[in-house]
């Protein structure tokens, strides 16, 4: 049994992953799914629908998850089918993430009013929405490092509710019973009404109520114009500069002499989808496809693929294979190393190739390199330091890198998953980082670096807890660890300072100046003094053992300060990915940090591990 | 060599000061980046890297707290060079460190060297405008203009820290005196009202307007607007007091004396160029759909008056004008055609490539030897299993 123990651990994690890559299937009779898969044009680039309803989840309530009033739950693409072409349904859905008391009084909700104690409905908000408009406009003009937490709730959920809004006017007007009907009967009407129109504009006689309805129409298309962003409906020449919001499209009814058919499509599937019609919605959605196809296939074969990468969620598999990785690893050193250390190695194998795998259709999705902000930059460092650590496990086999990659792995996509919930991780870049042979060289080694200097950091911390708590910590398994984290630490000099010089030569190349005393300029300028004090003091013989360990514990905590610390003093160039609740967790952070170099000096008496060597 | 001078010698030369140097160093740059918060990039540059000692001011009197960029920087330097020369051996197995601290050596020559050589200026121009200046970002002058000549214009300008001292200016060039009657760092324009009390001008726009003292700005986009009530005194007498002040609603104000036109305006510190430069064509791309920047570019015509050169350059993000010792890249812009482009003089702009090349080879080549020799143990180790 022990003997097949590892190929079982094996074959388990790849019969986790492929039941991921499966396609997923629709929730009912309607094809939620091609739906989700249809593309629009969004902050820039073309996306499906899913990820749109995704990331916008993700930004109203932290989770992709919603359930209906009737405890029925239901896919993201649903609950964004809901929202534009049902709304009213979709308005008593509770989505709206808030945990501000004050901002809850406002609204005069109590915690429990809200699903989870804390996720209300729009409908439940909606008496209070002037109140709550008139609160975002005394916060907008405080700059936002100064704002009260109450400010920053306000501002939070007053910009969640504009975007709740755009995708309620993205493809149908949201008050109308029935829009297809409104727009075919304007069509029919359509050559009299342009033909009054003119008439009255040329002072003669006509038909007041044909103008009236075009009107009518025309304001409402108005509306709809000004209330979305989202452009979904593509241009008639394949040009990808084209597309227009659905409200914009229909204005222009009134110039092309009928109503864009694309519009007519989306007012179709939300009769069908209104009505409970699956076979039309189904058939009607083959039909929208086909006619894309004939104009935007490449685009339509991307962001097929995108939804498809959305379902298949490889860094949430991935981050469950990690934590699995390190606790057999963890238990390996009390039982069965060699079997169970071999299925950790596997695991963080499996979990660090979907990583792979999954940063690599980033980078084709975005055509850029793999660091474009901090979301990825979480990914990215992650996926160095456990390629280090797996590189470390193959030589030594002594389960550490295991463990190390398990909790570096799992961490860094949890604060990954924490960055995704400000919207959709895939920007675009701002001009001044549109170049991908910088963000290819500069911004990957700079990020290779923040990885090493961790995982050096981890092994220590390794080092210090085995060695007080357990009598685990043999000799030959100290000097072992001594060793990686020297090693490591000279990786992560080479890496931190060829980046840092890197970014100097993009700053010189690009503002005239090497080096500019930039707060992230400076962050990086420190990971790679802390490494060179590091192998100075270790030269110096200034440092032994527990020395080495305890200043590399140090370099997790000017880590932090550099990769994420900088961001949040709000001044300089780098100063993107501003996060809140992030201060706290850092802080957090480098308290235990320090905590454990204390327990790192601890008088050796005190030592488990060694007490049982004396 | 006696004992006392030995032990100084080891100290300075002694790897625990460098272990120190480097500490102090990052404590520094530590300090320096949290203090850009309240002071801004330029304030901090001086305060904690461009000086000896870093001050801090507890009420009226200032105290050292910490050493500064050069001091650190200078020992580090002194260290490094002394550790060579004493005790260093070069051999081929620490050929990479050897490389690596020459570098390092360079680098810190050189930022001294960028430090004291390194100059800001802006240029701003807007569609078919032409200049043949930059301004400086951080400061001003009061230009006194002898304008009588229609073919040129004949300028003294007092650079503020001049006016800053407050002590009576007389210059060869100017037939009067130049008393300081009030100086502001940083001052706001309103209108006078019965508010504001009696004015200090005696003439000229200060009669209207009055300058009122503001709080200094050290943020990145914010920069201070001088303001200064200037008597001219020639030797019969006064000619008036003018209120002058940086602001972009100010122009020039007209006087005559002694025969002579002249002109007095406090604006952005000017650096004349022996070219010239004319805005062709702004553009300002946005994603579609979006406010998102894709790409800002100034399309400009580059002139000498000697006519040696006449030709177009496009200057956008990441790719800088570089000419004449200078670099062009653009900075920002305001609205849709006028563009901001930053210029930097930096001589010594090389310097770091060399450094950098130098430690980085420096780096690999001494990883690549400890790797080496790590995976031969490894390989003995095995071998004897």
């Amino acid at each position: 049994m022990k003997k097949y123990l590892s190929l079982l651990v094996l074959l388990g994690a790849l019969a986790f992953v492929a039941m991921t890559l499966l396609p997923a299937k629709n929730p009912g009779a309607y094809d939620v799914n091609a739906f989700g898969r249809l593309p629009v044009l969004a902050n820039g680039r073309i996306k499906p629908f899913d990820t749109i309803a995704r990331s916008s989840l993700l930004q109203f309530q932290g989770r992709q998850s919603v359930t209906r009033p009737d405890g029925h739950r239901i896919t993201p693409s649903e609950w964004l089918l809901d929202v534009t072409f049902h709304s009213d349904l979709a308005n008593e859905y509770q989505t709206f993430e808030i945990t501000h008391p004050d901002l809850l009084a406002l609204f005069g909700l109590a915690a429990e009013d809200g699903a989870g104690g804390k996720r209300f409905s729009f409908s439940q908000l909606g008496p209070k929405l002037n109140e709550l408009e008139r609160q975002a406009r005394l916060a907008e003009p405080v700059e936002s490092a100064q704002r009260t937490t109450f400010q920053r709730a306000v501002l939070q959920l007053y910009e969640n509710l504009i975007h709740y809004q755009r995708l309620r006017n993205a493809l149908v007007a949201p008050n109308r019973e029935d829009f297809l009907g409104d727009l075919i009967k304007m069509q029919d009407k359509l050559p009299a009404g342009i033909a009054a129109v003119h008439a009255k504009q040329a002072g003669q006689k006509f038909d007041e109520a044909a103008v009236a309805s075009m009107t009518e129409m025309g304001e409402q298309f108005m509306v709809m114009s000004e209330s979305t962003n989202l452009l979904v409906i593509p241009a008639d020449n394949g040009e990808v500069t084209g597309w227009k919001t659905t409200g914009n499209a229909l204005l222009e009814t009134f110039q092309r002499g009928n109503v864009p058919p694309d519009a007519l499509a989306y007012a179709g599937l939300a009769r069908a989808w209104r009505l409970g019609q699956p076979d039309k919605f189904n058939e009607l959605l083959r039909l929208f496809r086909a006619s894309l196809a004939t104009r935007y296939s490449p685009q339509l074969a991307k962001s097929d693929a995108e939804a498809r990468f959305n379902s298949i969620a490889p860094f949430y598999s991935s981050m469950t294979l990690y934590a699995f990785a390190f606790f057999l690893a963890v238990i390996s050193w009390l039982v069965w190393p060699d079997t169970l250390g071999r299925s950790a190695f596997w695991l963080t194998l499996i979990a660090w190739v979907l990583a792979t795998a999954g940063i690599a259709a980033r980078m084709w999705l975005e055509g850029r390199p793999p660091v474009t902000n901090l979301y990825s930059s979480a990914l990215f460092v992650g996926w160095v330091a456990v390629a280090f650590c797996l590189g470390l496990e193959y030589f030594y086999r002594n389960a550490v890198g295991s463990v190390a990659a398990g909790v570096i792995g799992f961490a860094t996509l949890i604060i990954g998953h924490y960055l995704s919930l400000s919207g959709d991780t895939l920007e675009m870049m701002r001009a001044v980082l549109d170049s991908n042979f910088w963000l290819a060289t500069h911004v990957v080694t700079v990020t290779a670096g923040y990885g090493a200097t961790a995982v050096a950091g981890f092994l220590a911390l390794i080092y210090v807890f085995r060695g007080l708590f357990t009598r685990s910590l043999d000799k030959a398994t100290a000097d072992a660890l001594a060793r990686m984290v020297y090693g490591i630490i000279c990786f992560a000099t080479l890496f931190s300072f060829v980046g840092t010089v890197l970014g100097g030569i993009w700053a010189d190349q690009s503002w005239g100046r090497f080096w500019g005393w930039d707060p992230k300029e400076n962050g990086a300028l420190i990971i790679v003094l802390w490494n060179a004090i590091i192998l100075h003091a270790r030269w110096g013989g200034m440092i032994k053992q527990r020395g080495l360990m305890s200043l590399a514990i140090f370099g997790n905590v000017v880590t932090a300060w550099s990769w994420f610390g900088v961001n949040m003093l709000g001044v300089g160039l780098h100063s993107y990915g501003f996060t809140e609740s992030a201060f706290f967790w850092l802080v957090l952070f480098v308290t235990s940090q320090l905590v454990a170099i204390a327990i790192a000096n601890l008088p050796l008496a005190k030592w488990r591990s060694f007490q049982a060597n004396a | 060599m006696n004992d006392a001078l030995r032990q100084f010698r080891d100290f300075f030369v002694s790897l625990k000061l460098t272990v120190v140097l480097l500490v102090l160093g990052m404590l520094l740059v530590f300090a320096a980046t949290l203090d850009q918060v309240n002071l801004g990039i330029w304030a901090v540059q001086e305060k904690y890297f461009r000086s000896f000692l870093v001050m801090w001011r507890a009420g009226d009197i200032t105290v050292p707290v910490f050493p500064g960029g050069y001091l650190v920087g200078g020992l580090l330097l002194f260290n490094l060079v002394g550790a060579h020369i004493d005790r260093f051996k070069f051999s081929l197995r620490k050929s990479g460190i050897f490389l690596t601290h020459i570098g390092l050596i360079m680098l810190l020559v050189g930022e001294l060297l960028t430090g004291l050589w390194q100059q800001d200026y802006n240029l701003r121009l807007t569609e078919g405008e032409t200049k043949n200046y930059a301004e400086s970002y951080r400061f001003n002058e009061v230009a006194i203009t002898d304008t009588t000549d229609p073919k040129f214009d004949d300028v003294v300008a007092l650079p503020e820290s001049v006016i800053a001292r407050g002590e009576t200016i007389q210059h060869a060039k100017l037939p009067f005196k130049v008393v300081i009657k009030a100086y502001y760092p940083n001052a706001a324009l309103m209108m006078r009202g019965a508010d504001t009390g009696p004015s200090l001008a005696t003439t000229g726009i200060g009669q209207r307007i009055a300058a009122a003292p503001q709080p200094m700005t050290y943020k990145a986009d914010e920069r201070n607007n001088p303001a200064a009530y200037l008597e001219l005194v020639a030797p019969e007498g006064t000619i008036g007091t003018w209120m002058t002040a940086v602001s972009s609603e100010m122009v020039p104000q007209h006087f005559d004396y002694a025969g002579h036109s002249w002109k007095i305006t406090f604006r952005a510190e000017r650096v004349y160029k022996p070219f010239a430069l004319t805005l062709l064509k702004f553009s300002h791309d946005r994603y579609v759909g979006t406010e998102i920047p894709k790409n800002f570019s100034s399309r400009l015509r580059l002139t000498t008056p000697d006519g040696r050169d006449d030709r177009e350059v496009l200057i956008y993000m990441n790719n800088p004008l570089r000419y004449a010792g200078l670099t062009f890249y653009q900075a920002s812009y305001e609205g849709e055609q006028t563009t901001v482009l930053q210029v930097v003089r930096n001589p010594s702009w090389q310097i770091p490539y060399l450094a950098c090349a130098l430690m980085t080879l420096g780096l690999v080549i001494q990883f690549c030897i400890h790797l080496a020799s790590f995976i031969g143990k490894r390989r003995a180790a095995v071998v004897t299993k």
